[in-house]
């Protein structure tokens, strides 16, 4: 058991900065396209944080490499901060992240593997990736490879039929090499998800599909590091971390705030949310 | 004369995929519930552990197809073609198309030759909306020898292909020592200059015997081509035949609306402005009955090829 262990690749101070960067960079990328969707980008930055900087193995200078983890951003919207994660994991220039949305640029609104180092699945329609994800883990349990597939979905994301489809494949087919995260933030486009149509109770649903089931904190990185970890010890079953998230996490204004799901802030707005962020930056410096 | 062979290009498929098999290990079969129809239970027989059924559910099957490819795989992911166009069009488009990768979709019990399950099962629409979706490769083999030889290009193509398959036996018409299948380009069955008629799929057999009966009644030579694959079409082939015997006639087992007859006016009302008479589904849905029948209610027969082509002389 890995449980309890610390931080293998870096210390939790370290992953507390990097979602903190992640954070600017995604109300910088949405600033600049003037378009995109802050509000789950900032309530999956810690995930993102932790995926890219502890736990995915995978190699920024061979984006392609063969064994490498693979990671699909079923809710494909949140590219802003899947971008950020990757920009700051050293697969491409940080400063592109400014291109986003923008014609010509290889940013595009939603994640496109044929263009973007380090994607691994083109994605944006949702319920669709975490098929290909569990396509990803099948195929390694066909050739004994030992590589792990992760995704990342929304909760209103689960009221997309075909994540249901996929949940039932995974679950019968025992991929223990799969591990699916729920973004909880507890909002869509329309309203509180459970008064737009109920997904809850999320953990429950899962573990009726044969799912080993996680809940925690989506903004602790020692209960994500525990999750994570405990998820490798599963065996037999694919694991689901049910994260409970703050949509918009960061910028007190963006908070828990429907409006900000698929929204650019003004130049004002811009400015308040950088100021804070930066405050709360350079906290972390001083620890 | 012995009598002429038949066999299902859904039997051919499952045929094919399990010579393919033998030589080729990262070939995957998916299916969703339906291996004894789509005839890839006959791979399941030699390759279980190479054949997953995804259950009843297409949209996720293709998911997992697109997922098994990007590691590494070549699946063939079957089902009718109601669920694989019609069903999981979005799935296809956004999973496969937009990443354009090297998925197979074999699509089986195309067109109203289903018989008799009905409208619902009868998939006159599949042509249209796959190659709709860029990079999309769509082919419709006639018979048995098209067909296998038209999965081995498909597994040796790098990139999305669909292929329409039929339920019914039809009979082989091509000969199996000289045959040659090359992507994108067009088979001439037949000689002749006084008009053209371009067939796919089941109706290429009835459209050559329609022919010859022009011939025979009229003294009408009709050219005959028959294109498997409806994308990339063979402009080369329908340009020129469209050159030299002027008026066109197109004949498939699917909607008049986006398939074979609006693929070749595309290219014919862009390049050479002609006349082209596309024979068809004519903008309705099917009925329940047996195959042989409603292809013939239906005018897809030689008796109904014949007879729309003489009323439009």
């Amino acid at each position: 058991m890995n449980i309890g262990k610390g931080l293998v690749r870096v210390d939790k101070l370290e992953l507390q900065k990097i979602s903190n960067k992640i954070r600017s960079n995604i109300i910088e990328a949405v600033y600049s396209a003037q378009s995109g969707h802050p509000g789950g980008s900032l309530s999956a930055a810690d995930i993102f944080a932790y995926l890219y900087f502890e736990e995915l193995d995978i190699d920024p200078n061979d984006p392609d490499k063969l064994d490498r983890d693979r990671f699909v951003l079923s809710k494909g919207h949140v590219a802003p901060g899947f971008y950020s994660a990757l920009a700051l994991r050293g697969f491409f220039p940080i400063e592109d992240l400014k291109t986003f949305r923008h014609l010509g640029s290889y940013l595009q609104g939603h994640p496109d593997m044929k263009h973007i180092p380090g994607v691994d699945m083109s994605s944006g329609s949702l319920g669709q990736g975490i098929s290909a994800a569990t396509g990803m883990a099948l195929s390694a349990k066909l050739s004994n490879d030992k590589y792990r597939v992760y995704t990342l979905l929304g909760d209103g994301e689960l009221q997309e039929g075909q994540v249901w489809e996929a949940a039932m494949f995974a679950g019968s087919h025992k991929l223990d090499n799969l591990v699916v995260i729920i973004d909880n933030n507890g909002l869509q486009i329309d309203g509180k998800i459970e008064d737009i149509c109920s997904p809850y109770p999320i953990d429950k649903k899962f573990e009726a599909f044969n799912f080993h089931v996680i809940n925690t904190d989506a903004h602790d990185f020692d209960a994500l590091h525990k999750a994570f970890e405990e998820a490798k010890e599963v065996k037999g079953k694919p694991t689901v971390i049910v994260a409970k998230s703050i949509k918009g996490k960061g910028v007190s204004f963006m908070e828990n705030a429907v409006e900000w799901h698929g929204k650019a802030p003004n130049e004002t707005q811009y400015k308040l949310a950088m100021e804070e962020l930066e405050r709360a930056g350079s906290l972390l410096c001083q620890k | 004369m012995s009598e002429i062979k038949k066999i299902a290009t859904r039997e051919s498929y499952g045929n094919a995929l399990v010579e393919l098999g033998e030589t080729y290990s990262d070939l995957i079969v998916l299916d969703a519930d339906l291996a004894a129809a789509t005839k890839t239970g006959i791979f399941k027989k030699a390759y279980p552990a190479r054949h997953i059924d995804c259950g009843i559910a297409e949209c996720n099957m293709m998911g997992i197809a697109a997922g098994l490819s990007i590691t590494g795989k070549v699946p063939f992911a079957s089902t009718f073609a109601m669920f694989a166009a019609g069903r999981a069009y979005e799935q296809v488009r956004n999973s496969i198309g937009y990443p354009h990768l090297n998925v197979k979709i074999a699509a089986t019990h195309a067109g109203i030759s289903v018989g008799e399950d009905g409208a619902t099962h009868q998939c006159n629409e599949d042509i249209a909306l796959m190659r709709s979706i860029p990079g999309m490769v769509v082919i419709n083999p006639v018979d048995d020898i098209e067909t296998k030889a038209a999965i081995k290009a498909a597994y040796l193509y790098n990139g999305p292909v669909y292929i329409r398959l039929g339920r019914l036996a039809t009979p082989i018409i091509n000969d199996s020592r000289n045959y040659h299948f090359t992507l994108g380009k067009g088979v001439l069955l037949r000689e002749g200059n006084d008009l053209t008629i371009i067939a796919t799929g089941l109706c290429v057999a009835p459209a050559l015997a329609a022919a010859k009966e022009l011939a025979k009644k009229k003294n009408i030579q009709a050219r005959v081509i028959n294109i498997h694959t409806i994308k990339p079409l063979d402009e080369e082939l329908v340009l020129k035949a469209a050159a030299e015997t002027g008026k066109i006639i197109t004949v498939e087992e699917h909607s008049v609306i986006g398939g074979l007859g609006s693929a070749v006016s595309d290219l014919l009302s862009e390049k050479l402005p002609t006349q082209v008479l596309k024979i068809g589904i004519q903008d309705c849905f099917g009925e329940s009955g047996p195959a042989v029948d409603l292809i013939h209610k239906y005018g897809l027969d030689q008796e109904g090829i014949y007879k729309t082509i003489n009323d439009n002389l």
